[in-house]
Parts: C-alpha cells; sequence; structure tokens
C-alpha cells in the first residue's frame, strides 16, 4: 500500500520537474499576478485633487488649509477661484472636491458655538465622496482639539483605530489577493493532473494495474502540495516585504490554515480533473467556477455582511470566505487557534467533502 | 487448464453493439490470436477481460475469477499492453519499469532485480536511460511488454502489439511472445497482420462484434482451401458480408 502510493508520488514529482517550463510558469505567474494586482487595483486614495476657496483671509483660516494641505490626503490643486467656477471645475474632474471657507470664518469661530464651512464633493463615485468627508471631518476635529482646548462637548467619540492604524488597504487587500491566488493555482494544478492520464492514454495502463483510486488522488495531492505550499510562501513572503504587510500572529498557525486551504483548493481541482475528459474543459471550468466567486462572493472585495442575504449563504461554500478571515485575521490581528476554529473547521469540511467526492466519481474502468 | 473462458460476452455503447454474444475459451499455455477488421469489437472484448470494460451481459472467467466481481484479483494475475502506447514519454525506459514495479506492489529488490531480467530479455539496455519519448516504436512496444510482465503474469493480453513496428522488430516481438508462451504463460493477442497469424496455435477471426471462425491456422485453411491465412480471412470476410444474418 505504502510502496504504490510512494511510486505515484515520486512519478508525479518526475512530471513536474521534467516539464520545467509549466513550473516557471506556475512559480511565476502568481508572483506576478501580486505586482499587477498589488500595485495596480489598489482601494487606498490619497492625493485627492482638492480646490480650496479661502474668503476669510484671516491668519485661522490660513492655519486650517495648512493642517489640510499637511497631510497627503489632500493636494491642492488651485485655491481662491470665483463661484461661478465651481461647477466648471467638478465636470472637468479637475478637482474632486472644493472646499469653501466663508469670509466670517475667523469671526465666527470667536463667537459662534459653531462655525460652518462648506465642502462640495464631486460624489459620482459615492465611496470615494464618504471618505473624502470623513477625512475631512476628521482633520477638522483635530483642528478643534488644538486650537481651542476650552471646548467642552457632551461626550466625544475618539475612534482609535487598531491593527491598521494607517487605514492603508494594502493590508487588507494583499492578504485578499493571496487567498485568491492560491486557490486559484492549487485548483489549477490538480485541475489536469488526472485529466492529461485520461487523454494521453496513460490511465489505462493504471487501471489494469492494481491501484485503489484512494492511492491515485492520495499520491497526486501530495506534490502538488508541495508546489502550491511554494508558490503560497513565495506570494505571502512578498506582499511582506514588497506591500509590507505585517505577520502578527503566529507563523506555524499560518502554515497550518496555509496547507489546510491549499488541500481544499487541490481537492476542488482533482474532482474536476476525475468528472472532465479533456484538459481544456478542466481548466476552463476551474477558471469559471474559482475567479468569480471568490473575487466577488468570499469577502476579498464586497464585506460578506453587506451582501445579499442568498450570497451569504452562497459565501459560506466558498472556501475562500473562510480563508479570508483567518489570514486577516493571523497577519494583522494575531488571532489565535481558538479565533479561527470556526473557520479552519469550514475548510476542513469543504475539503473532506470533496475528497469524498472524488474517490467516489473516480472511475476504475473506461467509458 | 482453462485460462480465459467467455459465454455470450456482450458489450454495447448506447444503442449500438460493438461485441455481441461471444463465446470462446483459451487453454492455458496457449497463443491465442484475435483477427478482424478495424471496428470488430477486439479491443472492447480485450477491455472486458480485463476488467476496463463491465461486459453489458454474459459471463467470462480470466484465471478461473469472475470479470465482474473479482477484478481486482485478475488485475494482479494478468499483464496487459494496449493498442496505444501507454506509458509515460516523459519518463526514462528505467523509471518507467520502475514505477510500475512500484505500483504491483514489488519490493525495491524485486524492482532492481526485475528491471535488469526484463533489460536482457528485451535488449532494453543500452536503451535504459534514455526517454521513452525519443524511443522507435520498436522498442517502445518492447518497453510496454516488459512493463506488462513485471509482476510475472500467467495470462497477457496484447493489444496489436506490432502495427506500426518495421518487419524485424515484429518478427523479434514474435520471438519474445515464443519465449513467454514455452514458459507456460497463455497469450492472447490481436492483430492484423495474417502472417503472424500463422504463428498462433489457434486463431479468432472477428467481424462486426462476433466471432465468425475459430480453430489452428492449419485448419481454417484446409477448411477454406487456401495456401495462407490471408485469403481465409478474405473468404471468411465475404461469408460473413453474403449472409450477415447467420451470426
Ligand atoms: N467508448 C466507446 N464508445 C462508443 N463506441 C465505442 C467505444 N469504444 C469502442 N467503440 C466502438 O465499438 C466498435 C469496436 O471497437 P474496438 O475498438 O473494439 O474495435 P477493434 O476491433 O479493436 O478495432 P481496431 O482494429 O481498429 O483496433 C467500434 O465501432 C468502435 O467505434
Ligand atoms: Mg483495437
Amino acid at each position: 500500500m505504502n510502496r504504490i502510493l510512494f511510486s505515484i508520488i515520486k512519478k508525479e514529482f518526475w512530471h513536474i520537474l521534467r516539464d520545467y517550463q509549466t513550473l516557471m510558469v506556475i512559480l511565476a505567474w502568481p508572483v506576478l499576478m501580486l505586482l499587477l494586482f498589488g500595485y495596480a487595483v489598489t482601494l487606498e486614495m490619497r492625493q485627492i485633487e482638492t480646490v480650496v476657496v479661502d474668503q476669510s483671509h484671516t491668519p485661522q483660516s490660513r492655519d486650517f488649509i495648512n493642517a489640510l494641505a499637511s497631510t497627503s490626503f489632500f493636494k491642492m490643486v488651485d485655491s481662491d477661484v470665483p463661484q461661478h467656477d465651481f461647477e466648471h471645475i467638478l465636470q472637468e474632474r479637475k478637482a474632486r472636491c472644493i472646499l469653501v471657507l466663508s469670509p466670517d470664518f475667523a469671526q465666527s469661530l470667536q463667537v459662534n458655538p459653531e462655525t460652518k464651512i462648506q465642502l462640495l464633493i464631486d460624489a459620482s463615485d459615492p465611496n470615494a465622496a464618504n471618505y473624502i468627508q470623513n477625512y475631512l471631518m476628521q482633520i477638522s476635529a483635530q483642528y478643534n482639539f488644538k486650537t481651542n482646548t476650552k471646548l467642552v462637548l457632551p461626550f466625544v467619540v475618539e475612534p482609535r483605530i487598531l491593527y491598521n492604524p494607517d487605514l492603508k488597504s494594502y493590508f487588507f487587500f494583499v492578504p485578499g489577493l493571496v487567498a485568491v491566488i492560491i486557490l486559484l493555482i492549487s485548483a489549477l494544478l490538480t485541475s489536469i493532473a488526472i485529466v492529461r492520464e485520461k487523454e494521453v492514454g496513460t490511465m489505462e495502463q493504471i487501471l489494469v494495474s492494481p491501484v485503489h483510486p484512494i492511492q491515485i488522488i492520495i499520491g497526486k495531492t501530495i506534490p502538488y502540495t508541495v508546489i502550491g505550499f511554494l508558490d503560497s510562501a513565495l506570494v505571502l513572503l512578498m506582499g511582506h516585504y514588497l506591500f509590507h504587510v505585517p505577520i502578527i500572529g503566529s507563523l506555524w498557525l499560518l502554515t497550518f490554515s496555509m496547507f489546510l486551504y491549499i488541500v481544499t483548493g487541490l481537492s476542488f481541482g482533482l474532482l474536476i480533473s476525475i468528472i472532465t475528459n479533456s484538459q481544456q474543459v478542466a481548466m476552463l471550468a476551474v477558471l469559471m467556477s474559482t475567479m468569480l466567486p471568490t473575487i466577488m462572493m468570499s469577502g476579498f472585495i464586497f464585506p460578506v455582511e453587506s451582501m445579499p442575504v442568498l450570497f451569504q449563504y452562497v459565501s459560506v461554500i466558498i472556501p475562500a470566505t473562510h480563508f479570508l478571515t483567518i489570514i486577516r485575521g493571523i497577519l494583522l490581528k494575531g488571532s489565535a487557534f481558538a479565533d479561527l476554529v470556526p473557520q479552519l473547521s469550514y475548510l476542513a469540511l469543504i475539503a473532506g467533502f470533496l475528497i469524498t467526492l472524488s474517490i467516489r466519481k473516480f472511475k476504475t474502468t473506461l467509458e | 487448464m482453462i485460462a480465459v473462458e467467455v459465454k455470450e460476452l456482450t458489450r454495447r455503447f448506447g444503442n449500438f453493439t460493438a461485441v455481441k454474444k461471444v463465446s470462446f475459451s483459451v487453454r492455458k499455455g496457449e497463443i491465442f490470436g484475435f483477427l478482424g477488421a478495424n471496428g470488430a469489437g477486439k479491443t472492447t472484448t480485450i477491455r472486458m477481460l480485463c476488467g476496463l470494460l463491465v461486459p453489458s451481459s454474459g459471463q467470462a472467467r480470466v484465471a478461473g475469477l469472475d470479470v465482474y466481481t473479482e477484478y481486482e484479483q485478475i488485475k494482479k494475475n494478468i499483464g496487459y499492453m494496449s493498442q496505444r502506447f501507454s506509458l509515460y514519454e516523459d519518463l526514462t525506459v528505467r523509471e518507467n519499469i520502475r514505477f510500475y514495479g512500484g505500483v504491483y506492489g514489488l519490493s525495491r529488490a524485486q524492482i532492481k532485480e526485475r528491471t535488469e531480467e526484463l533489460l536482457s530479455f528485451l535488449k532494453l539496455h543500452e536503451q535504459a536511460h534514455k526517454l521513452t519519448a525519443s524511443l522507435p516504436l520498436g522498442w517502445k512496444q518492447r518497453l510496454a511488454l516488459s512493463t506488462a510482465m513485471l509482476h510475472n503474469p500467467q495470462i497477457i493480453f496484447l493489444d496489436e502489439p506490432t502495427s506500426g513496428v518495421d518487419p524485424v522488430s515484429r518478427k523479434n516481438f514474435w520471438l519474445l511472445i515464443y519465449q513467454l508462451a514455452s514458459e507456460g504463460r497463455t497469450i492472447f493477442v490481436t492483430t492484423h497482420f495474417m502472417d503472424e497469424a500463422e504463428y498462433c496455435n489457434r486463431v479468432s477471426i472477428m467481424q462486426d462484434g462476433v466471432i465468425a471462425e475459430l480453430d489452428s491456422p492449419q485448419e481454417l485453411k484446409k477448411k477454406y482451401h487456401a495456401s495462407n491465412m490471408q485469403s481465409v480471412f478474405m473468404n471468411v470476410v465475404k461469408r460473413a458480408q453474403n449472409e450477415p444474418d447467420s451470426f
């Protein structure tokens, strides 16, 4: 039994190492994907083009504007434009927001309990508009505390942003990308493992030998686990050193969960390989069935809680949903094993289900 | 001793019946030839006997074991060389042999011993470390035979082992077959070459899924007043076409 398994594993390694072109693609592709998406598709907003109209022209107003300009969030592109140009500026997308400080700004600060400033935001991208508004509110709050030490409010909400103090979306995005890449690669790796032997005809010779389907399935999974692991480690290291994503939690826990997740992806690929009859169909099936659900419904971009209820149920059977919670938790929050038991159990359940189904669907005869 | 016994074995693919109620038996140590035009049902019959296809109906026993229920045991007792070369092109000769040795559960020492034995028996020593893809077809067929022989099977199924091979290699291959038969093994071989049919102890001629003739080459030649198997075959095929209902 063990000798048979060992022979299959060894043979599979021979295949992988002989075909070094494919091996290079397997190793380089995730790295490229991370670079491409990591740099291009960042959700973080910086350098928002801003026009400031200071009608007050006082030290107070200049102070406030300086406070804005000193952040990297706002980028002053113009100042003191006449009011009838506002529409034009926003329409032409010369600026995404216009800040207006009225002539009585300084005076009002002194006498009124409340001073209004006007912010015009281009809300054609509502998310961005929200972001801009929040940011300005944060800065004006800081300005208030600094300039008016006697300010007494009934209570103050003073948010402390934990785990990702700079609100860097990289930190959120890169672990997600790792999850997507690992799943895709591991499912693709095994998706052709069996169907290729069916196509080339070598499966026929295996099937007349006394090998059990379990041995074939496990024997084919183990070598690809190693490759999948190398790939994942590579992507993760790049995330850490290139995008400075922290690794706060335990490395052992990270390794263990990655292993579980890779096996889940590999077993999905195997199942596809078993039920299809050509390599092309198998690869297409994997791409279609992993890419879209993983990206759209796992919480990679849209939080699961904000999805329609039906999709929330669907997201439970998507491995990436659970792994995203796990990897973000371990990397950014330092989550411990006890925190992640539900997610890890889900992954183990999905993997177990897929492997069982693979073994049952494996045909020991030619059809 | 009966090595293979088949009764009314039938295999359908959808509405199409590839093998229709064939019955025959093969004695131990016999070289049993399976002739027939393309699509006659030779490969389908062999696959049913090797546990690669489940018969639609009928009975078959290989090495005394039932093909429906004891196929696991059958697999340990037979060697099979498929019509299409089905070893790994990206592995060397030795690696292919070693892999199948492992798959058949041979120990490390046994694999080593059998590898050397087979390499010298098949005169493959010089090719041992070459990638299989680089070998000419004649050598590949030898390699396929050697992996089919690894676990010392008593019954060997060879599906067109010599197709696409030059005459000299064919002759050499048949010398190997004779040697295996002389060791008491049963050889079940299909072929398109009528000269090869002469080498068999008995041949069956298949036509459209049924066995049209089954006897020794000598008897068949006598029956059809023919000087060689080629004209026997032509006669059988003609007869089958003229009176298709008799089958
Ligand atoms: N899996 C299958 N599905 C449908 N039809 C099949 C299948 N396998 C074989 N057949 C058909 O069954 C018939 C017999 O095929 P088989 O391969 O047994 O013939 P053969 O005698 O081995 O021919 P050849 O000399 O070309 O190898 C053919 O008409 C073939 O098309
Ligand atoms: Mg055939």
